[in-house]
């Protein structure tokens, strides 16, 4: 018997494994998108990032200091902040109420506001800061009555908080619908059954199942509100200390040749993205977890 | 507690779900809503627990009409097929939320929760599985986890929903023991739903066995099982041949006359013999035999062409020594009659 076995160890041909899997591409070709995939990243990402930092610093940390804690600059990153800070509570109320009833209940006109709810995304930032404009500017619907009862919406702060609460309004909303939907309502069942009131309900069962996309869908918007330029550009006014946000202080002070100011500015935002792209990192790989957590056990029994 | 449904209408567009369905629950029973999917019993179960509403009709708690109050009020255990635990909540968590939820007046001190959900896990024998969390447990585990949850709150009455539907043959037969033992302790009032008649039939004190949105027959396991009302309960409670005949003044017969009677004979009340014995009798050939399992299941072909299904104990088929495509005499040794139109 151990004969036979070593005659066939010995004559197993070595080409009987293939070279690649099915779906795997041959070696050559995939060094070629591997290194188109680097080139694209290094070209279009790194080499940008590294230069926003680069010229920050071009005249060392004193000056990036300085330039950093100019009045104008510091109006601008709080206006920036006030904007956020208003958007995203508003916008993450609004996108979990929004997904709650898209994704628990059934109504009329469901995919309406499915659809008014993408609206943002599909329209151009540009065109949504001048429908407030239009609507809220002197010359607009509401300009007159509003001047009339001397309140400033456009080229001043409202406006501001307007415009980034419209662009940011799909992310939480859309994060959320498709957990929801998914998740059906039998654990909410399960609550009120067992004496729980509606809010007990939301705060003890469905909010702690949705944590991580929540998470998500505020970071998303969150760097969404502090980044926006288009809509908070029209609306805005550019008047400097008072209406300008970071992203139109960059371009004014980029305009007047101030490139060490504006990279110093755009540095911060560069590292708001960083950050973001950290926490989203973090909160994807928990989620991930929970998600394999709750499927490993799960192994030959059927969860419908 | 009774629970009595009365008149109870129930529609989802189109389709009717429940039409005009009545059902009394006397105190400390055990019943099985037993029917095909689509047969409405999970809705009555839910509109029974105020998760659904009725369009029509009225649910009544111990006489008093709760038809209005809500899930919340009713005080009532939901055991839901898919379990529905709170799968961020460990099983003690899972447990004590029905006690902890309680507005403060009511509240059970933490001392007081605690020993109350010891309880229960000594009851579901999962003591040391307490502080794991949903996902790390089997689905009868779970299943057991979702009954002491429902248990904690001390309902007045039990709802169940298709309680091991989701579970293997194995541990579900495990489970539905488990359960009616656990009935005989607690005594209260059960509702649970079910497609498996054997389930029903094994668990429940009666069986309501419904049927596009009504209930056809409600009994006792046995009731329903031996004298079926209608040729559904019949048809739904075990095999079963269907013949055409006509009813001879004292012995029934089969034939194949379509016009005739509805004559149902049940797998297991069919005799085969080499000779006919001048009664009821017809001839087959037998076509298949499948004799793994505590019975021998024989599929023959009638003189008329009809497939007839006929069970015997091992020991009879060892005896007669039956082979495949053998001509023998089959007689029946009890039929049920449905008179057509009557039902």
């Amino acid at each position: 018997m151990a004969t036979a076995i070593t005659l066939r160890a010995g004559k197993l041909p070595i080409t009987s494994r293939p070279a690649t899997a099915a779906t795997t591409e041959s070696t050559a070709v995939r060094w070629i998108l591997i290194g188109i995939a680097v080139c694209f990243l290094v070209l279009f990402l790194f080499l940008p990032l590294s230069i926003v930092f680069s010229e920050a610093f071009r005249s060392g940390i004193g000056t990036y200091w300085r330039n950093l804690l100019q009045p104008d600059a510091l109006a601008a990153i709080r206006l920036t902040l006030l904007a956020a800070g208003i958007a995203v509570p508003l916008n993450v109320v609004f996108g979990v109420s929004a997904a709650w009833a898209i994704g628990k209940f059934e109504f009329i006109g469901k995919s309406l506001l499915v659809t008014l709810i993408d609206l943002p995304f599909s329209v151009s930032p540009v065109v949504s800061g001048l429908i407030y404009v239009l609507l809220f500017g002197l010359q607009g619907v509401l300009g007159p009555w509003l001047a009339r009862h001397d309140l400033q919406i456009i080229f001043a702060v409202p406006g501001i908080v307007m415009a980034t609460i419209f662009v940011t309004f799909p992310f939480v909303a859309r994060e959320l619908i498709p957990l929801l939907q998914a998740q059906g309502q039998e654990e909410e069942e399960a609550a009120l059954a067992l004496g729980a009131s509606g809010w007990q309900t939301f705060f003890r069962v469905s909010l702690p199942n949705i944590k991580w996309g929540l998470l998500y869908g505020v970071i998303l918007c969150n760097a969404r509100a502090m980044g926006e330029f288009g809509a908070v550009s029209v609306v805005s006014g550019h008047i400097r200390g008072r209406t300008n946000t970071m992203p139109l202080h960059i371009e004014i002070l980029y305009n007047e040749y101030q490139f060490a100011a504006a990279f110093a500015v755009a540095s911060l935002l560069a590292l708001l993205a960083l950050a973001t792209l950290l926490v989203k990192t973090v909160v994807e790989w928990r989620a991930r977890r929970q998600v394999a957590d709750s499927t490993r056990w799960n192994g030959g029994e059927q969860i419908a | 507690m009774s629970i009595e449904a009365k008149n109870i209408t129930k529609r989802f567009g189109q389709f009717t779900a429940l039409d005009e369905v009545s059902l009394e629950i006397p105190s400390g029973e055990l019943v099985a809503l037993l029917g095909p999917s689509g047969s409405g019993k999970t809705t009555l179960l839910r509109i029974v627990a105020g998760l659904e509403f009725a369009d029509s009709g009225t649910v009544l708690f111990d006489g008093e009409d709760t038809t209005q109050r809500t899930a919340r009020d009713r005080r009532v255990g939901f055991v839901f097929q898919h379990y529905a635990l709170f799968r961020h909540m460990t099983v003690f968590e899972n447990i004590a939320f029905g006690l902890k939820v309680r507005p403060r007046g009511q509240r059970p001190s933490k001392e007081q929760i605690r020993a109350k959900v010891d309880e229960l896990l000594r009851l579901i024998q999962l003591k040391n599985l307490a502080s794991r969390y949903p996902s790390q447990l089997s689905g009868g585990q779970r299943q057991r986890v979702a009954l002491a949850r429902a248990l904690a709150v001390e309902p007045s009455v039990l709802l169940l929903d298709e309680p091991f539907g989701s579970l293997d043959a194995k541990v579900r037969l495990e489970l539905r023991r488990w359960l009616r033992q656990l009935h005989d302790e607690v005594q209260i009032t059960s509702v649970f739903v079910t497609h498996d008649q054997d389930e029903a039939l094994e668990v429940a004190d009666r069986v309501a066995v419904m049927n596009e949105g009504r209930i056809e027959q409600v009994g006792s396991p046995d009731e329903v099982y031996h004298h079926p009302l209608t040729p559904f309960v019949y048809n739904f409670l075990g095999n079963v041949n269907l013949f055409h005949g006509r009813i001879d003044e004292e012995t029934p017969a089969i034939h194949d006359a379509a016009t005739g009677e509805l004559v149902y004979v049940r797998p297991h009340l069919l005799e085969i013999h080499r000779q006919p014995n001048g009664g009821s009798n017809f001839r087959a050939t037998i076509k298949h035999i499948n004799s793994a399992g505590p019975l021998v299941k024989i599929e023959a072909l009638t003189e008329w062409g009809a497939p007839v299904h006929v069970e015997m104990s091992q020991e009879k088929f060892r005896d007669l020594q039956l082979s495949k495509d053998e001509a023998v005499f089959i007689i029946p040794k009890e039929l049920k009659v449905f008179h057509k139109k009557v039902v």
